[in-house]
């Protein structure tokens, strides 16, 4: 045999031939390949033209609007508020900075090797919020004060989603470590916890700590309500995030246990070491998919009167001195929710080809 | 761990032996009376077992008469429910921390190997040492890459354990129990996983082993390895220690009419 000279056949990329056989490979193949060619030319045509060819980009008010295509000019003219809300505009650069920070926390872990990545992470987790819960509301380092009824739009939103993220994590896995321990009294608190607030649709949690909480909290004791939405969001989801992590936990083979148990590693060395890096790995799917529906269910706190983006441009929609920008509204609320959504998504992806290590035992 | 507490009533201990082992001091690890039910299902019956410092034994027997099950009960992997087990002078109760005290001086090689799969074959090793033993890094790291020569795969320190042979993976399992510098080290069908020609590298790394006068207890199917290294035989059926001798008298000549079927069975095909 002469195996060192044999190569594998390539594969070679022909269009033409491709073509044959797979679009036009009989008489049915080919109507329908002729029929969505004239669906995808008759339709993305227009579409091209609403969306930039006559789309208005310039001017000051409604008026400069044609009516052709989209008015762009609404989002730019308005783009201030399905930000800031209404953060007073020259403390703005408070909010300008957290985006700034955010940004130099994670975008450098899109880039393999960018030194100190790791470092930026962890700030980005622990020490971002920190940094925000001083600056963002102010009040105090000579900060003047920012009552969070003035937060709206897309900052708004990403307060909601990061913080839900952010605590839900961990606290999704003490519970989920809780459900499956030997202690019947811990056990049975964590059931109870999951089973009650997954069972409660997310509505009626915000409901709830907006306008019953406050019922039961002693004269004079009272939470902000963005502060009793966070509370209720981040519960409700920590719920969710332990039945995630616990699938990860129970896939995790009694070898793996045994064998830490054997070194003596005990119960919290065995569990930080041994057995979570390996169930998170392999839930890491799962985590960002609730991570990505927490991030689009916050939009649901409009019902309790707060101003999230989707909030902030539903409000302008109406507004009379704009008219027919509906479709502008909702198609920027839609883009600004898949840009974050996609990144989560990508990086996690990026996660998961760096944490493999090959074959499970 | 110079733990104080010294059991004298080992005489009377020794006397209950059915096998009448003439042990003339406490062993390192002491076996009375124990025994262990799954629900109502009683797998282990009255065992009665001292091993002295340095001593080799394998156990074998039929599948399912509880060998494995017995040398689990030696780390607590598995719970006994009448009996003492005393292992270095710690008795193993459900009390956590001496069950941990008996599991650091307890090195335990499973048929699977149970390598950690997120970790390299370095950090396989270092785990425990750095963080039970509280060694420093450099130093667990030395050790690590000590044992690794020892069962001859330095050269694999940095992959993964996916990466690797299961003889290989094997070997470094029984890596990182040395690096613990355990006192005993149990062996749990270490080669009833693996393929043909892998066994070999594995015992081969046993046989070094037991001639460094580490005390081992080794449930296996291989006989050569127990002619070879064992000071003693124990059969086990149905629960119970049928037999025990030294290798030579056991496969010569067998006392108990179970301990001889099975001798014929395994050594005839």
């Amino acid at each position: 045999m002469t195996e060192s000279t044999m190569k594998a056949p390539k594969k070679a990329l022909r269009p033409v031939k491709w073509m044959r056989e797979n679009l036009f490979s009989g008489w049915f193949n080919t109507v329908l390949t002729l029929g969505v060619a004239y669906m995808l030319v008759t339709s993305v045509g227009p579409l091209l033209n609403w969306f930039f060819l006559d789309a208005n980009f310039v001017g000051a008010d409604a008026s400069d609007c044609t009516g052709a295509g989209a008015c762009w000019l609404f989002i730019s003219q308005r783009l201030n508020f399905f930000i800031y809300g209404f953060y007073p505009d020259e403390l703005q650069w408070r909010v300008d900075a957290m985006f700034l920070l955010l940004a130099i926390a994670f975008v450098p872990q899109f880039i393999e090797r960018f030194p100190g990545r790791k470092w930026l992470g962890l700030f980005g987790i622990f020490g971002l919020p920190v940094v925000g819960y001083f600056l963002i509301p102010g009040g105090s380092f000579g900060l003047e004060q920012v009552q969070s009824s003035k937060w709206g739009g897309l900052m708004l939103t990403l307060i909601l989603a990061y913080i839900g993220i952010v605590a839900s994590l961990p606290i999704g896995i003490l519970l989920a470590l809780g459900r499956r321990s030997e202690m019947p009294i811990i056990r049975g608190i964590c059931v109870v916890f999951i089973e009650v607030w997954r069972a409660v649709p997310l509505i009626t949690v915000l409901f709830m700590a907006s306008v019953m909480l406050p019922l039961f909290l002693p004269e004079g004791v009272n939470f902000e309500k963005l502060a009793r939405a966070l509370i209720g969001i981040t519960l409700w989801q920590s719920a969710y995030m332990a039945e995630v992590i616990r699938g990860g936990l129970q896939a995790i083979p009694r070898g793996q246990y045994e064998a830490a148990d054997a070194l003596g590693l005990g119960y919290w060395r065995k569990t930080g070491l041994v057995i979570l890096p390996q169930a998170l790995k392999m839930v890491i799917p799962g985590i960002v998919n609730t991570f990505i529906s927490l991030f689009k269910d916050t939009t649901l706190v409009l019902i309790i009167g707060l101003f999230d983006i989707l909030g902030t441009v539903q409000s302008t929609v109406t507004d009379p001195a704009w008219q027919n920008v509906a479709i502008e509204g909702y198609v920027f609320v839609a883009f600004c929710f898949w840009v974050f959504c996609f990144g989560i998504s990508r990086y996690s992806q990026n996660l998961e080809r760096k944490l493999d290590t090959g074959h499970k035992t | 761990m110079g733990n104080p507490m010294t059991d004298q009533t080992q005489t009377s201990d020794v006397q209950a032996q059915p096998q009448g082992q003439s042990e003339a001091k406490p062993g390192i690890i002491r076996v009375e009376g124990m025994h262990k039910w799954y629900g109502d299902f009683h797998v282990l019956k009255d065992l009665n077992l001292n091993v002295a410092q340095g001593e080799r034994i394998v156990i074998c027997g039929p599948s399912g008469s509880g060998k494995s099950t017995f040398i689990r009960c030696i780390n607590r992997l598995e719970e006994h429910q009448q009996g003492k087990i005393i292992v270095d002078d710690v008795e193993l109760t459900d009390d956590v921390r001496q069950i941990d005290t008996v599991r650091r001086e307890v090195g335990m090689v499973f048929q699977h190997f149970n390598l950690f799969p997120h970790l390299t074959v370095l950090e396989n090793c270092c785990l425990s040492p750095i963080w039970v033993r509280k060694t420093p890094r450099k130093e667990a790291e030395a050790t690590a890459m000590e044992y690794l020569e020892r069962v001859k795969i330095p050269e694999q320190a940095d992959k993964y354990p996916g990466q690797l042979s299961g003889g290989q993976q094997q070997r470094v399992a029984i890596a990182r129990a040395l690096c613990m510098k355990p006192k005993i080290m149990l062996f749990d069908e270490p080669t009833s996983a693996l393929d043909p020609e892998m066994i070999k590298e594995v015992l081969d790394v046993m046989i070094e082993l037991a001639g460094s006068g580490m005390t081992m207890l080794c449930v296996t199917h291989e006989m050569g390895f127990a002619k070879t290294v064992a000071d003693r035989v124990i059969f086990m059926d149905g629960g119970e220690i049928v037999e025990q001798a030294p290798p030579h008298e056991f496969f010569t000549n067998p006392q108990e009419a179970r301990t001889q079927k099975f001798l014929q069975q395994i050594l005839a095909h």
